[in-house]
This record gives C-alpha cells, sequence and structure tokens, in this order.
C-alpha cells in the first residue's frame, strides 16, 4: 500500500432539504480495495458519484489521483473506471461496437480478450437488450477495465450474477488489485466486502459510523462468537452446566451452541469438562461474527458516531 | 476509427435496428407517400405535382419530430449519457450524432421518393437540384434541431410526444403539405408561417420545382438555417447529462427562442 489514491475531506451533499452526505472524510490507498457498505439512502452513490465526476460536492474536497473530478472531469477521465449500478448502454449496442466505441473514446485498443474471458465472446454481436442482466452486468465491467484505469469504481459489480461468474469477477478484481488498480466497491453483499476489501467504511444517514479492516470492524462490535461443539457421549446436553464469558446456550441436531464474548477461556473450559467425563469430542466450530452481522448491528442501532 | 465515428457508425445501425426508428425513419414515411400517391394522386392531379416535396417534407418531419427526441430522453433518463460523460463522450457528439445518422437515413428516404414518383405517380421531377438539396439541407437542419430540442427539455417521453406532436400535426394540417398555403386564410396563414414545414414547402415551390413562391423563398431558406442554428445553440445550453441533476443553465421556455426565425419571417417575409 502506498500513497492516498483517494482523498475525500469534510464532503457533504445535500439535496434541496436533505443532506445526503454530512461531512465525511476518508482515503484510500493505491491499490486497495476499499468498500462502501450502508442500506439504501445512507449516501453511497452520492459520494461515488462525486468522485467520478458526476455530481459537485456542496462542502468539502475530493481528489482522486491528484486531481479535483468537478474541476478538472478531462484530467480524470482516462484514470478512472465505473462501472455504473444501471445498465448504462443503449439498447442496440452490441459488446462488440461497444468495446470499440469506448476503448476509441479513452484512445486504446479494443479489449476483446475481456469479452472472451467474461463469456461474452458468443455474444458479441448481439444487441445490448438481448443479453441477460448478468452479461449486461459482466459487459459494463469489462468496458470499465478496458482502458487499465488507476482506479476503478464498482457500484453492486456482482448483483444477479452466477456464482460461477460472480467467482470469476473476484479473480478480475484480485488481479487488477496486484497490478496496483485502486477499486472502490459499493455493496450490499456483506460476505463479498468482508472476502474483497482491504477496508470498508459503514454510512449510515450520510456519516461514516464504523471504517477499519473487516477484522477490526466485526472485533469492535458487541457480537458473540458462535462455539457449536459436538461429542459423543453428550456429555454437555446438561443444561446447568456453565463455561467462562457464554451468554447463550442452545442445542441442535446433536450440537450444543454457545455463545461467547471470549472464545479463548471458552474453548478452553469446554475441552476441560469433556475430558473430565471422559466423552470424545467429535466436532468443534467456531464462528467469528461477520461483517453482515456487525452490518446489521450497527443499521439496527442507528447509531451515530 | 476515432470515438465519433464508432458513435455515428453504431447510431447509424440503431436508426435500421430498432423498430420504432425503423419506423420512423422509413416504414411510415415511405408508405404513407404510397398510400397518398395511389389515393390522392388518383382524386387530386394537383396532388401529383406536390408529391415529391410534400412528401420530403413529410418524411423529414416523421423522422426528425417522431424519431429523435424520445431516445434522447431515454438515454438521459436510463443513465447512457452520465456513462457518456465518465467516458469523455462530449455533449455536442450526443445531441449532433443523432441528428447526422437521421439526415443520412432521410438522404435515402428521400431518394426512394425523388426516383420512384415519376415512376409510380408522373410526377414532375425538381427543375432545379441543387436548390432542391439546398432546401432539403435546410429543413431537416431545422426539424432536427428542434427535435434535439424538445429531447433536452422534455422531463420524460409522455412530454416529449406532446411537444413533438405540436410541431408535427400543424405542419401536416397547414404547412402546405396537403393544402397550399395560397388557400389558407390570412390568419391561419401567419400561423403557418411558424412552421418549418411552410418555410420548406415554399421554398421547394419558388427554388426549385418552378413554381411561383407564396413569399421569399430565400428568406425562407435564411429562417430554417438561422431556426436550426439557433435549436442547436439551444439545446447545447440547455443539455443536462441528468435529470436527477437539477442544476440546469436555463430555463427550458428558453427553447421558444428557436422559432423566433420564423416569428420575424411573419413580418419580413413577402
Amino acid at each position: 500500500m502506498q500513497d492516498s489514491v483517494i482523498e475525500v475531506k469534510d464532503f457533504r451533499k445535500i439535496y434541496g432539504n436533505l443532506v445526503a452526505v454530512d461531512s465525511i472524510s476518508f482515503d484510500v490507498k493505491q491499490g486497495e480495495i476499499f468498500g462502501l457498505l450502508g442500506p439504501n439512502g445512507a449516501g453511497k452513490t452520492s459520494t461515488l458519484e462525486s468522485l467520478e465526476g458526476l455530481r459537485a460536492p456542496d462542502g468539502g474536497s475530493l481528489r482522486v489521483a491528484g486531481i479535483d473530478p468537478v474541476r478538472e472531469p478531462r484530467k480524470l477521465r482516462n484514470l478512472i473506471g465505473v462501472q455504473l449500478q444501471s445498465a448504462s448502454l443503449p439498447e442496440s449496442i452490441t459488446p462488440d461496437e461497444a468495446m470499440k466505441f469506448f476503448c476509441a473514446c479513452h484512445q486504446v485498443s479494443p479489449r476483446f480478450d475481456l469479452l472472451e474471458r467474461l463469456g461474452l465472446i458468443e455474444k458479441r454481436n448481439s444487441q445490448f437488450y438481448e443479453l441477460s442482466a448478468g452479461q449486461q452486468r459482466r459487459l459494463a465491467l469489462a468496458l470499465a477495465v478496458a482502458h487499465n484505469p488507476q482506479v476503478l469504481f464498482l457500484d453492486e459489480p456482482t448483483a444477479g450474477l452466477d456464482v460461477a461468474t460472480r467467482a470469476e469477477l473476484h479473480d478480475l478484481m484480485r488481479e487488477l488489485q496486484t497490478g496496483g488498480t485502486t477499486i472502490i466497491l459499493a455493496t450490499h453483499d456483506m460476505a463479498e466486502a468482508e472476502e474483497l476489501s482491504d477496508r470498508v467504511a459503514i454510512l449510515l444517514k450520510g456519516k461514516i459510523v464504523n471504517i477499519g479492516t473487516p477484522m477490526e470492524i466485526t472485533a469492535t462490535g458487541a457480537g458473540r462468537t458462535k462455539i457449536s461443539v459436538r461429542t459423543q457421549d453428550s456429555s454437555l446436553f446438561d443444561a446447568d452446566i456453565t463455561f467462562p464469558a457464554v451468554s447463550q446456550h442452545l442445542s441442535k441436531n446433536e450440537y450444543d451452541i454457545y455463545f461467547s464474548s471470549d472464545i479463548g477461556p471458552t474453548v478452553s473450559a469446554i475441552i476441560a469438562h469433556i475430558e473430565s467425563q471422559e466423552d470424545t469430542l467429535i466436532d468443534l466450530r467456531v464462528e467469528r461474527p461477520s461483517l453482515e452481522d456487525r452490518f446489521l448491528e450497527i443499521t439496527a442501532n442507528g447509531v451515530v458516531l | 476509427m476515432n470515438a465519433f465515428l464508432y458513435h455515428f457508425a453504431f447510431e447509424f445501425r440503431t436508426g435500421i435496428r430498432n423498430k420504432q426508428l425503423l419506423l420512423m425513419n422509413y416504414l411510415f414515411p415511405l408508405g404513407f407517400y404510397l398510400l397518398l400517391g395511389f389515393i390522392l394522386g388518383g382524386i387530386n392531379p394537383r396532388f401529383r405535382e406536390d408529391i415529391v416535396p410534400a412528401m420530403v417534407v413529410f418524411a423529414v418531419l416523421a423522422a426528425t419530430l417522431l424519431g429523435i427526441p424520445d431516445p434522447l430522453v431515454n438515454a438521459r433518463e436510463n443513465g447512457i449519457f452520465r456513462s457518456y460523460k465518465i467516458n469523455g463522450v462530449s455533449s455536442i457528439s450526443i445531441l449532433v450524432i443523432p441528428a447526422l445518422t437521421t439526415f443520412l437515413h432521410l438522404v435515402i428516404v428521400a431518394t426512394i421518393i425523388t426516383a420512384s414518383a415519376p415512376l409510380l405517380f408522373d410526377s414532375p421531377l425538381p427543375l432545379d437540384w441543387l436548390n432542391f438539396t439546398l432546401v432539403f439541407v435546410a429543413l431537416a437542419f431545422a426539424c432536427a434541431g428542434i427535435s434535439v430540442l424538445i429531447g433536452v427539455i422534455s422531463p420524460s417521453s409522455r412530454v416529449t410526444v406532446l411537444w413533438a406532436q405540436l410541431v408535427f400535426i400543424p405542419s401536416m394540417i397547414v404547412g402546405g403539405l396537403m393544402m397550399p398555403y395560397s388557400m389558407l386564410p390570412d390568419t391561419a396563414g401567419k400561423i403557418a408561417q411558424i412552421l418549418p414545414a411552410t418555410h420548406a414547402m415554399n421554398a421547394f415551390n419558388g427554388l426549385a420545382m418552378g413554381r411561383t413562391a407564396d413569399f421569399s423563398p430565400w428568406g425562407s431558406v435564411i429562417a430554417l438555417f438561422s431556426s436550426g442554428i439557433l435549436a442547436f445553440g439551444l439545446a447545447v445550453y440547455l443539455f443536462s447529462w441528468d435529470s436527477r441533476n437539477t442544476a440546469r443553465r436555463g430555463h427550458p421556455s428558453l427553447a421558444l427562442l428557436s422559432l423566433l426565425p420564423y416569428v420575424v419571417g411573419i413580418f419580413w417575409l413577402s
């Protein structure tokens, strides 16, 4: 990770009486995948569109690759790639024509290899409206990355895609990251954000309520780790047994499930208990709170820091 | 090939691939031409003399007013302009390319009409081909300008249809296509002079078909070109990339300024 490629300082966006984004600040380092998370209306799209130069901020400052997106849009256009949320292409354009046209806009050779890689080569002469939703999204992504942008903005890139295509897109994103591309990812898919993002910011009511690595964010919550244990003689089945830091105990499908706020002492005590009862451990699973759990916790509380 | 040419090429193909545009560019004008030629040509011999200029004017009105604005509104509403903006496509390209591709389709249709009318309906050909071409270009330029302007100021497809029909229907009724300008009552004649179709028919008659113009034919050509320049200029000025972006440089009513040359013509052309 190198210098900041994106700098957002006290950014505000207002529509009439509605403050869509309220003085947020963050920066994104070169080569980072940065997730922008939040419920609908949290201010993700306003932030993205302002960084892309589509909207003017009502306060604060924005820099993308050292460029002010509002004042120097021409300089910005070859440095960024954008996959918009809606399929923003004319309905009668073919993938072949779109690739030639958009590459010509950036004065680079058409990247038909991307059409092949994203499974669009057989549809290269079909009109845009004839493509499935997944194919349209893949084409939008191919066009967004065709000119090797320094910064890539992805708005719900894998929405509506099948598992294989989604995995292919994730590989492509990691490959771009390895090549030094900075990626800003706005998504509702928490698993995707957790898997891909180096850091994420959670937006709520126009403010950043949490920012950090997915691990840091999940660690800051009141989330409890789920410990599922199965033994040969069901020695844990007794409801009266208590273990340190456990706040809840359930039994389900031959498993005893404990919710712990401190897994070390809990797991040690569980194993000690099994040994003391001369029982045999068959399975033990530890599931830390996911980013989705933490996100739901934050958005349900509606806490704005 | 540069981005402008790629853009032009796929927009031109869109005029044939898209069923609605195919209808407005080719099927409607040519179908109407054949229908009127066979029916009206038999009833009213005078119509046979007017069929070439009248049907060329009709083709221009249909392809521009009914064909250009709606795709522009849809492209803006569907975020296509935003995608273009991010990739560096200029607003001028967005507005000029549909006009140019429509013009190319119109050249094909006008050629079919002009070539077939003498054979099918025994209609006279233009006496002055250069002036015929000049008037055709002036009319296409003026109508494309108004159409692009309608596409820019309309907030939705429904409003687009309303504005386009406000020009198209009066043009059909009092624009000199079905009924000569000289037969109109004085007041109706003045109103008709606000329409590009009236000026085109007047200029075709006076400059290309060897007939007498009802008022200055060169004045009509100047009015058409002036209106086209104003309309394209206003379209560029009032253009917005995004319907959600409320910032607009001027009120949409400024679009009425594109009719100024015709209004001036009511008082100055005789």
